[in-house]
């Protein structure tokens, strides 16, 4: 028996899997909230993109190589997209935010768009043609416990790690990420230095959007692979509470997203080891959890210590001067 | 804003048509939107309508279906219309349902087939909305004690709910579940007794079923709440200036919990309904499929927060359901049913933004807000 064949390295190995959709889909909510903008269509902008991706690698030839980069591209156009009309409804006709958020995932959900498109497309009757396998990291696989968790993932979850990565340089690091971060806190003064808050909020809505489509495609690619109905599962959901719960910083939704790959992952996990426990009972673990984390985090601190944008969720308009 | 090359402006006198005109408006809109949306995929929009249109209300028997579908429409409508007035925003009607579907097929399988019908029937009313109240509570309390996002909590709650009822039916040996002939093989759940089946008001050509009359007198008591007493002053103060409630010697935090429950109870009653009246047994499936909490919020939208217009608007977007399901098939479009209903939503916030302000290239600063808008 191999050491790396232990429940432990088992769970870590899966959480990060099972986790790589909560990291895309975390980080872009993280962008759009940090304008200021609260992006309740997560779930809704998720199917969008594995749907997309879905079609793209059906029925697009090719080798894999040109084909996946296509699906992926595909899925942040077609969650960007969705993005795009939240963007116009919320900054532009400035409506509410919770509201608007939901009808994007009302109109592109479970029992939505994605359905519809991929009822018409006729997809989900086989496994999509290309898929993202694991792959075996510099010949590192074997190498015991870090092995298999972290050199043996799928190319998406390499992905995520840039972009988290990124996102924290650009967060923090460079002058464009200084002006979101003073349009999400306080868009009258960014505006009187001359940052245009519109535009900001415009961009980061669109683009934090389309990586929820990214996070859509590891379903559709990668977890599953193939087209269900509403596949996503509440995750998109789930992602809206990670940023809370990492306190609007990538490095922390990246570890909460795999804290929760992990319990999204650990009735297959015990089940493929024969311990028996109601699989039924266990689904519903990461969703009591995302309460109480929540409880948690909003009863230590106000809201305003943990680094919530001070303008999120509120509209921005130009005072007359 | 100025970049566009226009601005909103408020109208400084609300017209008087606004409140007929925005629903009207963005259903008309949404419908336009959803035949672009149709055309651009290969579909004959007029046919799809039209067929839409017969199997909702023309043809045959299909009103009575409409209102069959507009009953659970009508309670998680009144839950969200309700909750969403004093700010609360409750995305949980679909647990609420779900819990309220449980103990009211529970106290009704418990009752038996000896109780007479109306013990058994209000019985189900009455643990319909307890169901539905303490599952609405939990969002409720946590927000009055911690402050936690009450979307978040009550849309995680959703799905417990729902893998509390796939529990019961498919994964225990629970009270529901049926335990012999076919259901040892196929697991489903107990056929509540016939005594215990909500009635029907028949009149001829259509029959009205009792939980749509129930709704329609707790939308008419809703009204009344909001409008004439303490508690819906209270209400309404609570949703418009917090602060102000705060000074005027008010607790939000024990209205918000008390609407939590009330919202709660609504969605609640709802699944007893919907139990009661449609399909006699707890079926997870079926409740999940049926998504009938996540509409109650676009009626509630549509319906501008009034619970009289609930009424109407839940009959409108009942006819959309009941289509859907009698047209399912390789035909028919899925999909279509949320499309429209997301098309809907968006359109009535538009639309609300549209007909409060006045396009202008230049103007000064909008003030006022509206239900629907941000605060």
């Amino acid at each position: 028996m191999s050491i790396n064949d232990n429940l432990f390295v088992i769970i870590m190995a899966s959480a990060i899997f099972y986790g790589t959709p909560l990291v895309f889909a975390s980080l872009g909510e993280l962008l759009a909230e940090r304008s200021g903008v609260l992006n309740l269509g997560v779930e809704g902008m998720m199917l969008l993109g594995a749907v997309a991706a879905a079609w793209v690698s059906t029925n697009v030839g090719g080798p894999a190589i040109v084909v996946l980069p296509l699906a992926i591209v595909a899925a942040m156009i077609a969650a960007g997209l969705g993005a795009s009309i939240h963007a116009f409804l919320t900054i532009t006709l400035r409506v509410n935010q919770i509201i608007s958020g939901l009808a994007l995932t009302i109109f592109a959900g479970a029992a939505g768009l994605s359905s519809y498109l991929a009822g018409i497309w006729q997809l989900g009757q086989t496994p999509v043609k290309q898929q993202f396998g694991k792959i075996d990291v510099f010949g590192l696989t074997d190498v015991p416990v870090v092995g298999p968790i972290l050199f043996h993932q799928t190319l998406l979850t390499y992905l995520s790690w840039v972009l988290v990565i990124a996102a924290s340089f650009y967060l923090f690091r460079t002058r464009a990420g200084l002006h979101l971060r003073a349009v999400g806190e306080s868009p009258q003064t960014a505006d009187s230095v001359g940052i245009s808050v519109s535009r900001y909020r415009y961009f980061h809505v669109i683009f934090g959007g389309s990586f929820a489509g990214i996070a859509g495609a590891c379903f559709s690619l990668m977890i599953v692979p193939t087209w269900v109905d509403g596949m996503t599962a509440g995750q998109g959901w789930i992602a809206l509470a990670l940023v809370i719960f990492g306190f609007w910083r990538p490095d922390l939704t990246l570890l909460g997203a795999y804290l929760f790959g992990a319990l999204s992952s650990l009735g297959l996990t015990l089940q493929a080891r024969g311990i028996h426990i109601s699989t039924a009972l266990l689904t519903a673990l990461p969703y009591v959890m995302t309460i109480v984390v929540l409880v948690v985090v909003s009863n230590t601190a106000s809201r305003r210590q943990l680094g919530a944008p001070a303008a999120l969720g509120k509209p921005y308009e130009r005072e007359e001067r | 804003m100025s970049r566009f090359g226009f601005r909103l402006e408020p109208r400084s006198n609300l017209p008087k048509w606004l409140p007929w005109a925005v629903p009207v408006g963005s259903f008309l809109a949404a419908l336009l939107v959803g035949a672009i949306v149709l055309f651009a995929t290969g579909q004959n929009a007029l046919s799809v309508y039209g067929r839409i249109l017969d199997r909702a209300f023309l043809s045959e028997g299909a009103f009575t279906g409409t209102l069959i579908s507009a009953t659970p429409l009508l309670f998680t409508g009144l839950c969200a219309a309700v909750a969403f007035r004093i700010g609360f925003f409750n995305i949980g009607g679909e647990g609420q349902f779900v819990m309220g579907a449980i103990f009211g097929s529970g106290i009704a399988l418990k009752l038996g087939a000896d109780a007479p019908g109306i013990l058994s029937v209000s019985a189900m009313v009455i643990f319909g909305a307890i169901g539905g109240g303490l599952w609405g509570l939990i969002p409720g309390i946590l927000k009055a004690k911690f402050r936690t996002n009450e979307i978040i909590t009550s849309l995680m709650l959703n799905y417990v709910a729902i893998v509390i009822a796939t529990y019961l039916i498919f994964d225990s040996n629970s009270f529901w579940r049926e335990l012999t002939g076919s259901g040892v093989v196929f697991p489903k759940g107990k056929i509540l007794p016939t005594g215990s089946w909500w009635p029907n008001l028949d009149f001829g050509s259509i029959i009205v079923p009792f939980g749509f009359v129930l709704g329609m007198v707790i939308a008419g008591w809703l009204y009344v709440l909001q409008r004439k007493t303490r508690f819906g002053f209270e209400m309404r103060v609570v949703g418009g200036a917090p602060t102000t409630a705060r000074y005027a010697g008010m607790k939000p935090a024990r209205i918000v919990v008390a609407v939590a429950a009330l919202s709660g109870a609504l969605a609640g009653l709802g699944g007893a309904a919907d139990i009661g009246n449609f399909r006699h047994v707890l079926d997870p499936k079926g409740l999940q499929q049926s998504g009938f909490g996540y509409a109650g919020i676009v009626v509630a939208a549509l319906a501008r927060l009034n619970p009289v217009a609930v009424v109407f608007v839940a009959v409108l977007l009942g006819g959309i359901t009941n289509a859907g399901y009698a047209l399912r098939g390789p035909d028919f479009p899925s999909g279509l049913v949320g499309v429209l209903q997301g098309l809907i939503l968006f359109c009535t916030l538009g639309g609300e933004v549209l007909a409060r302000y006045r396009i202008t290239r230049s103007g000064r600063t909008p003030v006022g807000a509206s239900v629907l808008e941000a605060s």
